[in-house]
């Protein structure tokens, strides 16, 4: 295995990063292993995440890019067989020591592979959130409904149909009002998951701009298998490979002249 | 020779779903045929007589009694076991002996819970022959039924639910209460209306454990009859055809009742229809 000799390779591309780069990082991971049981699923991932960027994760499927994204907000802990090594530090804060998961959890917010709203009207998947935490004063609450809403790019589309089912939305819709569910907790951090693997191709454009609207406030890590995506949403793309970092760097870097060959043979579809 | 054999099907189909709802309403209509002519005011409301003609009030009282009794403890308990054990309990084999036993529980005849119910609750703790002896019979026999509906309707819950929940940073309980739950309501209701099914349809173990006293039960420690085991008894007794059929058609109804009640208040629950 060469794997020592690509982990040098990618820690020193991110050392030379920290001098060019001036924005601070907001999740740094350490070293990071992940077991399923007897089954290894990532090895020593080591990454630097900056903030009010967009990291892009990309590999063929069942190369543990979700499984690491799930690992930002320890949505692997619903999980009984998984253990981890290694370190996460998101704001400063390792977020394996500390016992407060749903702390993190209003910190970084997720959006699913597919939309999943609960049956309930637009505005109280939006207000749940917010809800669980305590917030119960209604004129606070409209505002926090109208200006995620508005934030996820789909308020005029819905505001007329607030108190109605948001399941009688279609997919691209409901997975903007995921989105704004998302910010409704003002979160630091947006994971997203294959956001828009289940939607047409006008939604899937309607997403990607908003994800790039949304990076002027938000850090957001989005895994994807559609490397055009990846290319154009993104300002830095971590190559995944059985559970391993083989590369991490700009994006246009990515895609035009990759450092290891596999990534190269993967971003021009060799393999995947 | 296709087109045959897809109009072969199609008649069988047609003739299943034909022969199920002819021999509802051949028997439904026998009981209203057979019973009709003695259903009044007098026979609902009135006391019941000895000496005959008079009503089934008592008898109605007490299946009230026996089903709210019953389902007021059973519904929790069963609920609050069937969430542990989808929800919180590791999977293993504790919880795949309990479930095997609640299967089972389904299946044992009612008389065997009814002679349960007379040697624990009459005699060995002293509540004789009473709506609470046989209420607590019953909590006994829909408790496995409420157990197994729920989980059902829990595991038809989508795990995304769950998940989105959750990643709000919401707690494990927030996510239960509040979308979990009531997504599983529905699923949940029916459980509970086909236990009160199973209660106003039972007849051996309440018979062994409230006994026949036809009288208005002065509470919930007296001997009482309910219209089932009434039912049994007329026409055992006295062979009167007729006034068994006037009390199936009671029976009848109070279940559409009950089952017209049971939507309304899970709607109810829901606020609006999803």
């Amino acid at each position: 295995m060469n794997t020592t000799l690509e982990r040098k390779e990618v820690k020193e591309t991110a050392n030379v990063e920290n001098q060019n780069d001036q924005r601070s990082v907001k999740i740094s991971v350490r070293d990071l292993d992940l077991f399923y049981g007897d089954n290894q699923a990532l090895y020593q991932v080591s990454l630097d995440i900056r903030e009010k960027e967009v990291t892009a994760l990309i590999g063929p499927s069942g190369c543990g890019k979700s499984t690491f994204l799930r690992t930002l907000n320890r949505m692997n802990d619903l999980i009984d067989s998984v253990r981890i090594n290694g370190d996460i530090h998101i704001n400063g804060n390792n977020i394996y020591q500390s016992k407060d998961v749903i702390e993190l959890r209003t910190k970084v917010g997720m959006v699913f592979q597919k939309p999943n709203l609960f049956p309930m009207s637009i505005y109280d998947n939006v207000a749940y959130g917010p809800r669980m935490q305590g917030i119960k004063n209604k004129k606070e609450l409209n505002q926090i409904v109208e200006e995620s809403l508005r934030g996820a790019a789909i308020w005029d589309e819905v505001k007329d149909r607030l108190k109605t089912s948001a399941l009688g939305l279609s997919g691209g819709q409901q997975q903007r009002v995921c989105i704004a569910r998302a910010i409704a907790m003002k979160p630091d951090v947006i994971l997203m998951d294959e956001p828009t693997s289940a939607l047409d191709p006008i939604s899937t454009l309607k997403v990607e701009e908003l994800i790039a609207h949304l990076k002027k406030d938000y850090t957001i890590v989005i895994v994807t298998h559609n490397m055009q995506q990846a290319a154009r949403v993104s300002d830095k793309t971590a190559f995944f490979l059985n559970g391993e970092v083989i590369e991490f760097e700009q994006t246009d870097q990515i895609f035009s002249m990759p450092k290891d060959s596999r990534t190269e043979d993967y971003v021009t579809g060799r393999f995947g | 020779m296709r087109k045959f054999k897809d109009n072969l099907l199609l008649g069988l189909l047609w003739f299943g779903a034909f022969l199920t709802v002819a021999i509802l309403l051949i028997i439904v209509g026998y009981i209203f045929y057979k019973g009709i002519g003695l259903i009044n005011l007098e026979f609902i409301f009135g006391d019941y007589s000895p000496v005959g003609g008079g009503g089934i009030w008592p008898m109605i009282i007490t299946t009230i009694y026996t089903i709210v009794i019953s389902l007021v403890i059973a519904t929790p308990i069963g609920i609050l076991a069937a969430v542990y054990l989808q929800e919180y309990a590791k999977q293993g084999r504790l919880v795949r002996m309990i479930r095997f036993a609640t299967e089972s529980l389904t299946g044992i005849p009612s008389i065997i819970y009814g002679l349960f119910g007379a040697v624990f609750f009459v005699t060995t703790l002293a509540m004789g022959m009473s709506i609470i002896s046989a209420s607590l019979t019953l909590t006994i026999i829909v408790l496995p039924v409420i157990i197994r509906t729920t989980e059902e309707a829990l595991k038809t819950v989508p795990a995304s639910y769950r998940e989105g929940s959750l990643a709000l940073g919401s707690t494990k309980l927030q996510t239960l209460y509040k979308v979990i739950l009531p997504s599983a309501m529905p699923g949940i209701l029916s459980g509970i209306i086909l236990s009160m099914g199973r209660i106003i349809g039972e007849s051996a173990a309440i018979f062994l454990t409230a006994g026949t006293v036809a009288a208005m039960p002065e509470g919930i420690f007296s001997s009482a009859r309910t219209l089932t085991v009434h039912s049994y008894l007329v026409t055992q007794e006295s062979g009167d055809i007729e006034l068994a059929a006037a009390i199936g058609i009671v029976l009848i109804v109070m279940i559409l009742a009950l089952n017209f009640a049971a939507t309304f208040i899970s709607k109810k629950l829901n606020k609006a229809d999803y």
